[in-house]
């Protein structure tokens, strides 16, 4: 009985896991430009990450072994330390870098070549537009 | 169940691999090989659980430590050109 129960809430927490992961997957791929694509990870570390390892943490906690669901928790607490730190510094690097942030008015710079509703990037901010900038390249 | 979770983050592994091999800056390719690292760190933890032994949680919680100091390293040094630990350069030559 009550391991039908916590069975239940493994299957609901990992599934649910799984899906805000498959979603982050599908918007870093498909989302236009770096920042975009950032708001897409940072889900999959988040919800993702953290539901399902909340489901192995429910699991280890009906098993018995209660050092298992601390290492769980250690490893959960050190990606949502370390996560937001990694993507600000993606997000600072890439700002620094000449990425100018995709908008709906066409301003692409940097956005690659699946940027939906292009158009004349705008003349205001014109950053440099070669979105590639190789590594160790010191411009 | 658990087998499930590992395939639904092998997947996953998969589309940010094509984000990364397509991304067009250097940051799109940092950013989805820290997202592949957050999902071995996830998927060595569940496979941990598959193979009913969770002695496993010891090498992903190693490999996200390595995996922040590496997407940070690799930022570095595309920010920088080195990482610093040569003599610090003198300024105002570029």
């Amino acid at each position: 009985m009550m391991g039908d129960i916590v069975n239940a809430v493994v299957w609901v927490l990992l599934i649910a896991g799984g899906f805000f992961m498959v979603t982050g997957s599908v918007g870093m791929v498909r989302l236009p430009d770096v920042f975009t694509r950032m708001h897409a990870a940072g889900m999959v570390d988040t919800m993702g990450a953290g539901l399902t390892l909340a489901g192995l943490c429910v699991y280890s906690l009906h098993d018995g072994t209660g050092l298992v669901a601390v290492r769980l928790v250690l490893v959960l607490a050190f990606l949502w330390f370390t996560s937001p730190i990694a993507t600000h510094a993606v997000a600072k690097a890439a700002l620094s870098g000449g990425t100018t942030p995709y908008t709906v008015r066409g301003a692409q710079a940097g956005a690659g070549k699946d940027a939906r509703g292009g158009g004349a990037p705008d003349a205001a901010r014109q950053a440099p537009a070669d979105g590639e900038r190789g590594v160790g390249d010191p411009s | 169940m658990f087998a499930v979770s590992a395939a639904a983050v092998l997947v996953c592994m998969v589309l940010a691999m094509l984000r990364a091999v397509l991304g067009p800056t250097a940051y799109d390719r940092v950013l989805a090989l820290n997202n592949i690292g957050t999902k071995t760190v996830v998927l060595i933890a569940v496979l941990g659980f598959v193979n009913g032994r969770p002695d496993f949680l010891d090498l992903a919680l190693a490999y996200a430590l390595i995996n922040f100091i590496g997407t940070i390293a690799v930022l570095k040094y595309i920010e920088y050109g080195d990482l610093g630990v040569s003599a610090p350069r003198e300024t105002g030559t570029e």
